[in-house]
């Protein structure tokens, strides 16, 4: 039987976070309520002109830089005409002639191991309303429309479901880390569009490609790939089916794929310059400054956890799982935890403890400072990591610095090196120790206060004063 | 009868000023006026029945009635561009021409019929019949903006908005005997005009003299951030740069357009109108400026047509997809969206329009883009390439506006012939987004003729100028319609 393979390419959209959205100043928000977020041009009311959203723009630029993309000189928009109730315009404002960002690739991490993605291009463009099907009525949700999304299309470049999902798993944890997009597969913010068909070793074709269009999670977008696979292999070696160039749809029921329309139906999209927008030139010096604002990406960091921290493949896979938390470790190593130590406090007890309390790192009030008074007084053997675990739990319930407790432990009790101290003390105040004899009783805060400054206010104080009182008065 | 309807804005303002008149009083003989020229010539897509009063202040545009364009959206007043498809739509927001006129309480006081979506040069495709042109009921108005030529011509008010895609006011202010002006593209935001053409759509306005033109435009005009393809013009003011002194000016003819020996089977019309052109240009070179009659390529003025229907037709087929009657417009009925979509459409587009949009695919269509949208484009760039350079020589083109007077509702010539390019030059007004503005030039037949100056962008000033010094020069100026049959 001939050895084939699958081959996937894939059409990404994510939804940006901006204010307004990206033609209209209707504003981008997600909301429960249906069509309160709407502008008269996100609804084509007569008369109605698109103003592009400058900040998506940026955003857009960089996206495209972040995916080593070519980016033209000039901005400009097309029409893509359709008809379709959940598209008020009855034609999308895409990019079509000159994408933000064509000829790009990105590096990504399948399976711990790195990987190179071909990316055709990747266009700014406007979302559609949302659309339900009730008994035997549709609502229209026009919050969704115009909302600015960014499309990604790769070359067919995976060839495995694994692959294609990890890719989408980085792209995903990038939009979140730039701060883009929240790329949050649970409110429909990313959505995909998955082509499929099999090669031989050769690398050639043998079916017509399939393509599915808007697969609306992970899980969903794995199935379709491997339903995709099995369909188009069994066509094949089975004529089971005659394969002809077609566009399907997702059943999540099912988990299959279903046929919309055939090659021979395809829509012509008749696309065109949009004439209301004039082309604008994209200064270099806006790039610049675009690409300096790009924090340290995921798979970077990772790499730099690996070889350089030497941590291990699962801590730093953990450590990356979003943008803050890794903010935070690398926060630790700035302020010199040692790299091991911050790793395993981070994986395994702060982790813990935000699961348990099901709050965000950033609101965490163990700080990297904080987490530092604790791990330097291990180092010091000042307390134990048993203490310290201790300390850590105390200083969450209670609210106050790890410091606080670690005075308490580690008071200096031992009389024999406070007398000594103290008789050292004296003997350099030996005026101040004559005028408390003479009544100055005052002073003997004084004295109190020389012990403290010499043990770093470790010294017991009960002890402290007894033994003051013994020698001063001597 | 009428006390006040050959009066200009400068004098009307002045006896509103003085309290020799009211607003009400001009109000009602406005309204008096529409009635009577409704009936005659059904210039009116919607009559307002109490057009809001306005207080007088210093702007010279308070306080007097004028008449929008059923393509303009106004704010609670219905507006229907003369289609079915949007017979019962009244906007929830202003057009930004308009808010900027109702800061300078202006009144709108009609709104005028016209060519359905302003597509159509006849002014007969509008949803309320077709429009007659008031000098003559059985000559059109040319269009689209039919309704507002032939009401500023009738004296309704002194002033009412067009919009111009090929030619749509600037010919029909020729066939009414009015002043018509498009300035440069960009400077009137478009935000509120229902689009037909978006790369060639103009607001302009009519008037009855060059100066009101101008006055009305800088109060329409400016940097809206709705509208990507406005410029910022606050240092221009046309009707202060208006002085008359159009001494060592340049203008240009285009030999190809205006000789009569280009057109054997010349009409007794045409040829008065061709010799009345010249005989206004020969009393205005007395004025020691210069007219050159300059060539064009024929073959180059032989596409324009052609070139504006592809862009055109292209750009409205597109533009008129949200008429679909989901969200706004008549509901259709069907089975299916789709059918509901189709009914809509259906029923609501005259033959006139679904022609066009049947072209308008078809030249976008992936495998005819390049043939056709793309090569018309080319083709206008050329054109547009070609009318920079003359205007590098010269402050203005000056042609004569059509073939004649104002068309018979029966003549069938109105397309084809070798009289096309007379017909279709004003296009090129629109392929370079420049200021155009056709005036009065005399008489055929006792029915109004017009000519056309035309700059470049952005030289609005200059063109008025000129066409005040010319208007000066003719007793054409504040005319209102005297009826031939």
């Amino acid at each position: 039987m001939e050895n084939l393979h699958v081959v996937i390419g894939l059409e990404m959209h994510c939804e940006l976070k901006s204010n307004s959205k990206v033609f209209s100043d209707g504003r981008n928000a997600y909301s429960d309520t249906a069509n309160i977020n709407v502008s008269p041009v996100d609804m084509a009311f007569p008369g109605i002109l698109p103003v592009v959203n400058k900040y998506c723009v940026e955003e857009a630029i960089k996206m495209a830089s972040i995916l080593h993309c070519q980016i033209p000189d000039v901005m400009i928009f097309d029409r893509k005409n359709y008809y379709y109730p959940d598209l008020p315009k009855g034609y999308q404002i895409t990019q079509c002639s000159k994408p933000v960002g064509i000829n790009g690739y990105l590096e990504y991490d399948s399976g711990n191991k790195i990987k190179r993605a071909i990316i055709h291009d990747i266009h700014l463009e406007e979302d559609s309303a949302s659309l339900d099907h009730l008994n035997n009525t549709s609502i229209i949700d026009y919050n969704r429309a115009g909302v600015p999304l960014l499309e990604v299309v790769t070359e067919p470049c995976f060839n495995c479901a694994k692959d294609a999902v990890s890719f989408l798993e980085n792209m995903i944890k990038i939009y979140q880390y730039t701060n883009i997009s929240d790329a949050d597969t649970k409110r429909g913010q990313v959505r995909c569009d998955v082509n499929v068909s099999l090669a031989n070793e050769k690398g050639e074709y043998v079916t017509p490609r399939s393509e599915t269009k808007n697969v609306n999670s992970l899980g969903n977008i794995f199935a379709t790939i491997n339903y995709e696979e099995k369909r188009q292999r069994e066509a094949y070696f089975n004529h089971s089916e005659e394969l002809v160039q077609e566009t399907r749809r997702f059943d999540e029921d099912t988990q299959t794929t279903i046929r919309m329309r055939t090659k021979v139906d395809a829509i012509d999209y008749k696309y065109f310059i949009e004439p209301n927008i004039p082309p604008f030139k994209i200064e270099k010096e806006m790039v610049d400054k675009i690409v300096n604002d790009i924090p340290e990406l995921p798979l970077s960091r990772k790499q730099r956890y690996l070889n350089e921290y030497k941590l291990t493949e699962e801590d730093a896979n953990t450590l990356i799982k979003n943008k803050d938390l890794s903010d935070y470790y690398d926060e630790c190593i700035k302020i010199g935890i040692d790299k091991q130590i911050a790793s395993n406090w981070v994986t395994v007890n702060i982790l813990g403890e935000l699961n348990k309390s099901n709050i965000s790192i950033k609101d965490f009030y163990i700080t990297p400072n904080y987490l530092k008074q604790i791990t330097d007084n291990i180092l010091n053997n000042n307390i134990s990591s048993k203490q310290a675990k201790e300390i850590f739990a105390k200083s969450i319930l209670e609210n106050k610095e790890p410091n606080t407790y670690i005075k308490d432990n580690t008071q200096l009790s031992d009389e024999s090196y406070l007398r000594d101290l103290i008789v050292s003390i004296i003997n350099n105040n030996l005026a101040q120790k004559e005028a408390y004899l003479n009544g100055k009783t005052n002073l003997f805060d004084y004295f109190v206060g020389q012990v403290m400054k010499e043990t770093k206010g470790k010294a017991n104080p009960v002890i402290t004063k007894k033994l003051l009182r013994d020698l001063l008065n001597k | 009868m009428m006390k006040y309807n050959y009066l200009t804005i400068e004098q009307l303002h002045q006896k509103l000023i003085n309290k020799e008149i009211s607003v009400e009083e001009l109000v009602n003989e406005s309204k008096q006026l529409a009635k009577d020229l409704q009936e005659k010539c059904n210039v009116f897509d919607y009559m307002i029945e109490n057009p809001e009063i306005k207080e007088v202040n210093d702007n010279l545009l308070s306080g007097i009635p004028y008449g929008v364009k059923a393509n303009y959206s106004t704010k609670g007043i219905l507006s229907t561009a003369s289609s079915n498809t949007l017979k019962d739509y009244v906007p929830f927001f202003d057009a930004t021409s308009i808010v900027n006129l109702n800061k300078a309480n202006a009144i709108i006081a009609q709104k005028t019929a016209m060519d359905e979506f302003g597509m159509g040069g006849t002014g007969t495709t509008a949803r309320t019949g077709i429009i007659k042109n008031p000098w003559d009921h059985t000559r059109m108005c040319a269009g689209s903006s039919a309704g507002s030529a032939a009401s500023v011509a009738y004296g309704v008010y002194p002033y009412a908005l067009g919009s111009d895609s090929g030619d749509s006011i600037r010919k029909p202010a020729a066939y009414c005997g009015v002043v018509g002006y498009k300035p440069t593209y960009g400077m009137i935001s478009r935000y509120g005009l229902f689009a037909y053409a978006s790369s060639l759509d103009h607001c302009g306005v009519f008037t009855r003299s060059v100066k009101d033109a101008a006055i009305v435009v800088d109060n329409m005009k400016g940097l809206d951030p709705k509208d990507m393809t406005t410029w910022d013009s606050s240092n221009i003011n046309l009707y202060e740069s208006i002085n008359g002194d159009i001494k060592n000016k340049k203008l240009c003819y285009i030999k190809e357009i205006c000789d009569i020996n280009n057109y054997p089977n010349a009409t007794d019309e045409l040829k008065k109108h061709l010799e009345n052109f010249h005989n206004v240009i020969d009393k205005v070179r007395k004025d020691n400026i210069i007219i050159d009659e300059i060539s064009v390529d024929e073959k180059l003025l032989a596409t324009v047509a052609s070139v504006y229907n592809i862009i055109a037709f292209a750009e409205a087929t597109s533009n008129m997809s949200n008429l679909t009657g989901i969200i706004f417009g008549p509901a259709g009925s069907g089975a299916s969206v789709t059918e509901q979509m189709k009914d809509h459409r259906t029923k609501g587009f005259s033959p006139l329009i679904k022609r066009r949009f049947v072209i308008g695919s078809y030249v976008l269509q992936r495998e005819n883009q390049d043939r056709y949208f793309k090569n018309a484009q080319r083709v206008r760039r050329l054109i547009v390439e070609k009318w920079k350079n003359i205007f590098k020589d010269y402050d203005a083109i000056i042609l004569p506006v059509s073939s004649g007077p104002a068309k018979k509702f029966d003549d069938k010539s109105i397309i084809d012939g070798p009289t096309k390019i007379l017909e279709e030059h004003l296009q090129i007004g629109n392929f370079g987004g420049f200021p155009s503005i056709t005036i009065p030039c005399g008489f055929v037949n006792d029915l109004p003729v017009g000519l056309n100056i035309t700059g470049n962008i952005f030289d609005d000033a200059n063109v008025l100028n000129i066409a005040y010094a010319i208007e000066s020069k003719m007793e054409y100026k504040n005319q209102i319609v005297k009826e031939v049959k």
